[in-house]
């Protein structure tokens, strides 16, 4: 994997953020730097704030408090970022047609963006199925569809939320591919899994948080082999926590 | 039982006069619904996706004129259009031309009150992906009616069937001028008042006919276009 990534968006960088909302601390003393380099995984059970997290590091949450930054930047232009949201929407067109969007959303010109759709198509091995309704195509093939989308802006960071969610070990398979070739050219992949193989096969460093804070964070080896807390241990041995 | 064979008749040997009826009367109801349909959707979407003080007012105000009543709308129609009128020099009334104007009056509020409620649910589903993506307000606006479009034909049909129904409004600013603004709505009340019940029931058999055939296609329409669409 290419760690030498080097982005105007990274790096992107936290300072004691705390994230309210409806009343409620999601994310509390959040500090915490990403940089360019390989997968940055987050981990943690349902409600840890893993989503909310993806989301801040996008820009589409302002922190109620604390610091964030882009690239040193505390108002960063998010048309270098992209996110693939969990449960990807796509639009009632061709799967075509959604890249099409996607591309004409870039600032693509109309007449490049037939190459380049066909291009992404290929990306993610979807060719051969660009003319068929985006919404007919398996879990599978749309996860790797909204990955093209995302990717058509040409992201130097790319945000997955549990992107193998409810898939089969074929189409995980498929995208977990998808993910380290897309590392590979130099994107910088932040994701949230709740899946502890996935992230042992893909992150280089790992987050796990746990009620809105983190509790660790390391190098997946360092994190997998040599947990520095009592909460990781527990998590890694399957123990719920609560 | 009134006899009804005579406008079947009518219809059978190609009447030119009822042709001219039917025909007038689907052109000024198609025509005040598409012009209804170029200020009702974009005008419903943008008060779908935008906030502002007064917004709860609007949607209330939207939803209330859904009961327009029809002769409200005819009389402020002729009284603008009247000789005497702020509108008058334009001489449109008693033309087809001021018919459609007062039947889009009354169908515009209903499309836009439908296309509010169709592009209200429709961002629920796209806001996270269009923020993510930066589809500036236009385009917002634009995709989702395209991408609302079946469920769009509902807000249509419902416009066309108050228009084609209506007869209030087109009586008081057309004047119901035979072979130039007589539609079958306002045929059938004059054939009514007349007691010529046969022509009458056989017209609202015509009418009813037409608006049932524009369902269908329009049903047939929008389950074409989600199979191919998705």
């Amino acid at each position: 994997m290419n760690t030498n990534a080097v982005s105007a968006d990274l790096p992107i960088e936290f300072s004691e953020v705390n994230i309210d909302t409806g009343g409620l601390t999601i994310l509390r003393q959040i500090s915490l730097v990403i940089d360019a380099g390989a997968p940055t995984v987050f981990i943690g059970p349902n409600g840890s704030g893993k989503t909310t997290l993806l989301r801040a590091a996008m820009g589409l949450i302002a922190p109620s408090s604390g610091r964030m930054t882009w690239g040193g930047y505390t108002q960063s232009s998010p048309l270098r970022r992209a996110i693939v949201f969990q449960r990807p929407v796509m639009l009632r067109r061709s799967a075509f047609g959604n890249l099409h969007f996607a591309l004409g959303s870039a600032g693509v010109t109309r007449s490049e963006r037939q190459r380049r759709a066909n291009e992404l198509l290929s990306l993610v091995d979807l060719e051969g199925l660009g003319g068929r309704p985006a919404r007919r195509l398996s879990g599978g093939e749309q996860q790797r569809l909204a990955i093209a989308r995302a990717l058509a802006r040409e992201p130097r960071v790319l945000f997955l939320d549990e992107p193998t969610a409810s898939l089969d070990p074929a189409a995980t398979r498929a995208i977990e591919e998808l993910i380290r070739s897309v590392s590979a050219s130099g994107v910088k992949v932040v994701m949230a899994t709740h899946d502890l193989g996935e992230a042992r096969r893909l992150a280089g460093d790992i987050v796990l948080l746990h009620r809105g804070t983190i509790v660790e964070r390391g190098v997946v080896d360092q994190f997998f082999n040599s947990p520095a807390t009592e909460e990781t241990r527990r998590f890694l041995a399957g123990e719920l926590l609560l | 039982m009134p006899d009804n064979t005579s406008a079947f008749h009518l219809l059978l040997t190609r009447d030119p006069a009822l042709f001219s009826i039917v025909g007038l009367s689907l052109a000024v109801s198609l025509t005040a619904t598409v012009l209804a349909s170029f200020i009702g959707m974009p005008l419903g979407a943008l008060v779908a996706l935008t906030r502002f003080r007064g917004r709860v007012f609007v949607m209330v105000g939207m939803n209330a004129l859904m009961g327009l009543p029809p002769v409200i709308v005819g009389l402020a129609v002729y009284l603008s259009f009247s000789r005497s009128g702020p509108l008058g020099s334009w001489g449109l009334l008693f033309t087809p031309s001021a018919m459609v104007i007062a039947q889009a009056i009354l169908v515009t509020p209903i499309i836009a009150a439908l296309t509010r409620q169709t592009i209200e649910d429709l961002w629920l589903e796209y806001r996270d992906e269009f923020s993510a993506m930066h589809i500036g307000a236009f385009k917002r606006i634009s995709t989702l009616l395209w991408d609302g479009r079946f469920s769009l034909v509902t807000a249509l049909l419902a416009g066309f069937g108050r228009a084609a129904a209506e007869v209030g409004s087109i009586i008081i600013v057309g004047g119901n001028i035979e072979g130039f603004t007589r539609t079958m709505t306002t045929a059938i009340a004059l054939e009514t008042s007349k007691g010529n019940l046969s022509l009458a029931v056989g017209l609202g058999v015509i009418l009813m006919g037409i608006v049932v055939l524009v369902s269908a296609l329009a049903w047939g329409l929008r389950r074409a276009g989600e199979r191919f669409a998705g």
